[in-house]
């Protein structure tokens, strides 16, 4: 917002929370930029998103805020048939360099009106660009980068990551969309995460090399456009992968990942592509039950040694 | 401004936009008769044209038109390539659109025709995204949004009015009220017989007028856009009109009353202002037909260009998705 005065945000609660606190990603904005550029919403989803859209074609840089994933629902046919279409129904004569911000999560218990990563959804919609930070640096980073970027992002904020310790990188730092990070170099089997699901498959780590297994990690920070070249050469080398994430494995992006490798690089599988994913059914709220829903390590472990055949 | 006082130069630029809008939509019903010559639906506003000529002649030239489905009028009345519309609508290379947006999604924003949705009830909320737009940066131009009473009844539109409301923004609300969403009247989707008395639950002016009068709708255009333009917020109006055809070219109105359909007919808001400009003696009958038959040579000419015109080149279906495209 110190670069450039077309960016602005909106949102529910982007200015005066009921958080308040420092480790929100709006904390502060209001007191720093006002009323003019920090624009708090009615509770408006469509609105939010359609003045995102139209903000966006007539040359400002919006940042919206949808408060939680399953809300963004009902910004759908402004993201899906708007922010997605737009450009291309114009002939290429529009353009909708819009941000949206959507936060995510599994495994605090709100349920599942509040916790539904639906990011299958969204990738699966033409147009739609969509990134998610695992790291603090990448937090920054792909902000950024979706901010100047000139087609629409989705930015997804895993909630349990606000947290995360790390160093905040200074002044103008980006990282590119659409590039991938190997976050541990291996030798046996791919293991591709996002978002949370990276600390889940890290955890999973230990477990594996006790057991002489090398994983790769892969952080894939961008759904897309995806780094198709780093996946690839990274299960050329291994011959194995399991793809790991929070939502419902069913229809879920890991379907996308196992079928992009099955086609491209089936000459190099030595075993079945795994998914790890939540089960079929909506979050429940018990913890007892939500640990049913939420994948954990030793699913990762389990996915691994099964593609490994040990 | 604009000026109040209509003279007879305007007013025979008044009726020859709504000639050119009728001829351009008549043409488009006779083509889409001819088997594979039109792709897709074709939603025609014949009747409407006094809403669409009526209110953009009241416009500035920086001001920003989101339309919908029925759009023919908002955009020939704006001034946008004929040519390149009918090869939009006939899908050819050539089109405003290079092919991708069809009759439904024409956008063309070189006249300020800055976003079309055929989902209905969209555009509201584009349109205060354009608005909005033009508050930050404190522009002088105003947004005019074109939706039909059916779309009245979205949810989107009670967000975007309640929003626009809420931040005074420079939208103009146009509910053309044609007296069908689908094969329903306002009876039958609206709670309420006067959609425009809705905008005073937003915060904003809401007025009615006939719509199939093309002065009063200009008149009532200039006064809510100087609204709108002066800070004072959004405004709203609704125009009482008619649909005189199906609400595509394969509706065929078996649950319309012809004696309806006759007496709208009657009310035909060109056949009117033919009258009117003749009784004033703004022209006289030669005159007025050498205007049709000018708009007849333009379109015949548009249709022309539409046919000479190839189908696009199906390298180009992979492109204009992104300004940024991925590298792979």
């Amino acid at each position: 917002m110190d670069m450039d005065d077309t960016v602005f945000i909106a949102g529910e609660g982007v200015g005066v929370s009921i958080h308040q606190d420092p480790n929100m990603p709006t904390y502060g904005l209001l007191d720093k930029f006002g009323r003019r550029r920090v624009k708090d919403t009615p509770v408006s989803e469509a609105a939010i998103a359609g003045l995102a859209v139209g903000a966006s074609c007539m040359g400002l840089r919006p940042v919206v805020e949808i408060m939680f994933f399953p809300f963004i629902t009902l910004a759908s046919d402004m993201l899906v048939n708007h922010a997605g279409k737009l450009r291309y129904i114009s002939g290429g004569k529009s353009s909708f360099p819009l941000t949206v911000r959507v936060k995510a999560g599994v495994g605090f218990g709100a349920g599942s009106q509040h916790s539904h990563n639906l990011e299958a959804w969204m990738a699966h919609s033409p147009g739609l660009k969509i990134v998610w930070p695992a790291t603090v640096e990448d937090a920054k980073g792909l902000l950024l980068s979706a901010i100047f970027d000139p087609d629409p992002v989705i930015v997804v904020e895993d909630m349990m990551l606000y947290w995360m310790p790390g160093e905040f990188p200074d002044g103008d730092f980006r990282i590119p969309l659409g590039k991938a990070r190997v976050a541990v170099p291996g030798t046996d089997c791919t293991v591709i995460a996002y978002g949370m699901a990276l600390y889940t498959a890290m955890k999973a780590l230990e477990t594996l090399s006790e057991k002489g297994i090398s994983c790769e990690v892969i952080d894939l920070r961008s759904l897309v456009p995806l780094d198709k070249a780093c996946i690839l050469e990274s299960v050329r080398k291994t011959g194995r992968l399991v793809v790991v994430h929070e939502a419902n494995r069913f229809c879920g992006f890991g379907a996308e990942l196992a079928a992009m490798v099955a086609e491209e690089a089936f000459e190099a599988l030595k075993g079945p592509v795994k998914r790890v994913g939540a089960p079929q059914i909506p979050v429940p709220v018990a913890s007892s039950l939500e640990k049913v829903f939420k994948p954990g390590p030793e699913d990762v472990v389990a996915a691994v040694l099964e593609t490994m055949n040990k | 401004m604009k000026e109040e006082k209509i003279t007879p130069d305007f007013q025979v630029r008044l009726f020859t936009s709504m000639v050119l809008i009728r001829k351009f939509e008549e043409t488009i019903v006779a083509l889409s008769q001819e088997p594979y010559r039109l792709p897709g639906m074709q939603i025609l506003a014949n009747g409407q044209e006094a809403v669409a000529t009526g209110v953009v002649s009241a416009l500035e030239s920086e001001d920003i038109i989101v339309s919908n489905h029925r759009s023919h009028g908002h955009l020939l009345a704006r001034g946008a390539d004929l040519n390149a519309l009918m090869a939009e609508i006939m899908g050819k290379a050539d089109g405003v659109n290079r092919g991708k947006a069809g009759t439904l999604h024409l956008a063309v924003p070189e006249v300020n025709a800055l976003m079309t949705s055929t989902v209905v009830g969209a555009g509201p909320p584009l349109a205060l995204g354009a608005a909005f737009a033009q508050q930050y940066q404190a522009l002088k131009s105003v947004t005019v949004v074109f939706f039909g009473d059916g779309a009245a009844a979205e949810g989107s539109v009670h967000e975007a009015m309640n929003l626009s409301g809420l931040w005074k923004l420079p939208v103009l609300f146009i509910c053309e009220n044609n007296g069908w969403a689908g094969a329903q009247r306002p009876e039958e989707h609206s709670a309420t017989p006067h959609i425009h008395k809705r905008a005073e639950g937003y915060g904003m002016p809401g007025r009615s007028v006939d719509g199939n009068d093309v002065e009063a709708v200009y008149h009532l255009s200039l006064e809510l856009l100087e609204h709108c333009r002066s800070g004072k917020g959004p405004a709203f109006m609704e125009t009482l009109t008619y649909r005189m055809r199906g609400h595509g070219e394969q509706d065929h109105q078996h649950y319309v009353d012809p004696a309806e359909l006759d007496a709208w007919a009657l009310k035909c808001p060109i056949k009117r202002y033919r009258q009117a400009l003749l009784n004033a003696g703004v022209g006289d009958e030669a005159d007025i037909q050498s205007i049709e038959q000018d708009a007849e040579e333009r379109v015949a000419a548009a249709v022309a260009f539409g046919d000479a015109s190839s189908y696009p080149d199906p390298d180009t279906a992979m492109t204009d998705l992104f300004v940024r495209p991925p590298s792979a």
